[in-house]
């Protein structure tokens, strides 16, 4: 017997309607976290189980997927979660941003904007923007009932009070639609801004937390601040060392052990893709190839 | 009398029918307004159009509570299919109902006798499924909310004729509420509770 041990994207149809079910409300009522009966996944917490389990209920056979992790297409996490698609449903798939329908992320939205035919699952580790502030789930529930989001700006505010600026710089909160305050996952503050008003759905999937929220194409997200101390994206001030981009989120990357090192696109589809048209950072290769060509010819 | 040899059958491949059925679903919820093809067929019986046949399949099982109206539930076919096929219990009380089927929009009750949510879990509310004649021609609305850039327009002949009104309730509501999913044999369009629709007359 040499049947597919698997049904198409690995979960069984009733989970798939379970999740289906979820995703539909979390949809509807925007921000709003969705308990689901999150299975048990052929991977650890942490690595996903909650954006497997979205991306699996909504995958078809003609979605071509893409997988990032931390902004890289190149990393374990974000390979393991595309090969296990590849294979459990037979997707295509692919690391250009433009290409894929369907986006599974964990801590970076894209660079490259996105457009109304797709849909970003973000991979999400705690999904109650107050749990650091109020342990209790009873009690966290009666304040998203209420909208009481006091706390949340108390806790901004100390941020300000220690250090004369909100400190805060990943997993920013955001009020979603004028009325959830809901946690973006642990996206740099950076990618805040593009949550807002994004032609594309946005799901998120939390496996060991149980909940499922949404934004729906087009809805209003704004990031909590205060007037006097407005919402700033924060950027390391540095082009890319290998695009040259000036606009792009970048990691810091330790070259060696005397101190060395370079600043480069998180993510990776985007800074092959401006080296490829021709832009090229401090430290890009292709400038040794040119002197390389230059001294051979001389 | 009908035996479950003779009924109408399911989706021939119930994965991937399944899955494209969702996919119209979720980008019906998604893009309010927006009207949505059903591609996979199944068997339909009596009163059920097609569009609310698949939505069937794709959604319900055993854990979800039915409620039908009048129309529905007169046809022993179509309870036979429902059980058949998925599992669902049908309930005679709509406000434990998971999904309501309306056959008959000129009948529907009052909104407020479905499940509206509470206020700490608003997704434990009725999704209500309204069979309608036209979702491509008729009167004019103008949705605004989540999901729709700027304003969408839908032309829709629906029963009852004050449905956009009576949804209105859910302004007040929110979070809670009754999303809507309107079909015409395969055309689906959702409005959930956060959406806010206008009439234009015409």
């Amino acid at each position: 017997m040499n049947a597919p041990a698997y049904n198409f994207a690995y979960l069984d149809e009733q989970t798939k309607r379970m999740i289906r079910r979820a995703i539909l409300k979390a949809i509807a009522i925007p921000g709003y976290q969705v308990p689901f009966a999150s299975r048990e996944m052929p991977m650890p917490y942490g690595w996903g189980t909650g954006g497997v389990q979205v991306t699996a209920a909504i995958l078809g056979p003609q979605d071509v997927l893409k997988v990032i992790d931390q902004g890289s297409d190149d990393t374990t996490n974000a390979i393991s979660i595309r090969k296990f698609f590849a294979k459990t449903a037979g997707v295509a798939t692919t690391t250009s941003t433009d290409e894929a329908t369907v986006i599974q992320t964990r801590h970076r939205i894209p660079e490259t904007s996105l457009h109304a035919n797709q849909v970003l699952v973000y991979q999400v580790p705690i999904p109650e923007p107050l749990r650091f502030l109020e342990p209790r789930e009873t009690e966290t529930r009666r304040m998203h009932a209420l909208a009481e989001y006091g706390l949340m700006h108390v806790k901004l505010y100390e941020d300000i009070a220690r250090f004369g600026h909100i400190a805060t710089a990943y997993a920013y909160p955001v009020k979603v639609n004028a009325r959830y305050v809901m946690d973006p996952s642990p996206t740099p503050k950076f990618d805040n801004p593009k949550m807002d008003n994004c032609p594309a759905l946005q799901l998120f999937g939390a496996g060991r937390e149980k909940r499922i929220y949404a934004i729906p194409p087009y809805t209003q997200v704004v990031s909590l601040d205060f007037e006097d101390h407005p919402f700033e994206p924060y950027r390391f001030n540095a082009p890319c060392a290998l695009c040259a981009a000036e606009n792009s989120y970048l990691d810091e990357i330790v070259t060696d052990d005397q101190g060395s090192r370079m600043f480069v696109c998180s993510d990776t589809d985007y800074c092959e893709g401006r080296q490829a048209a021709g832009h090229h950072g401090a430290l890009s290769a292709a400038p040794y190839k040119d002197k390389a060509q230059e001294a051979s010819n001389g | 009398m009908t035996t479950i040899a003779e009924l109408p059958p399911g989706f021939v491949d119930k994965v991937l029918s399944a899955q494209s059925t969702f996919r119209s679903v979720m980008d019906a919820m998604a893009r309010p307004g927006s009207v949505q093809r059903i591609v996979p067929m199944a068997g339909t019986p009596d009163t059920m159009m097609r569009g609310t046949a698949a939505i069937a399949l794709t959604l319900f099982d055993h854990d979800t509570p039915l409620w039908l109206d009048a129309r529905m539930s007169e046809s022993s076919d179509v309870l036979k299919w429902l059980k058949f096929h998925t599992g669902a219990p049908v309930v005679p009380d709509s406000s434990i109902a998971a999904f309501a089927l309306i056959g008959d929009g000129g009948a529907l009750p009052s909104l407020e006798r479905f499940a509206l949510g509470t206020n700490e879990y608003p997704d434990r509310s009725t999704t209500l499924i309204i069979q309608v004649d036209s979702l491509d021609a008729g009167r004019s609305f103008e949705l605004r909310g989540p999901g729709i850039d700027g304003v969408a327009t839908l032309l829709a002949s629906i029963k009852p004729f004050d449905l956009f009104e009576r949804l209105r309730f859910n302004e007040t509501l929110f979070p809670r509420g009754i999303d809507v999913v309107l079909v015409a044999d395969d055309a689906v369009v959702a409005i959930p509770r956060s959406t806010r629709v206008m009439s234009k007359g015409g």
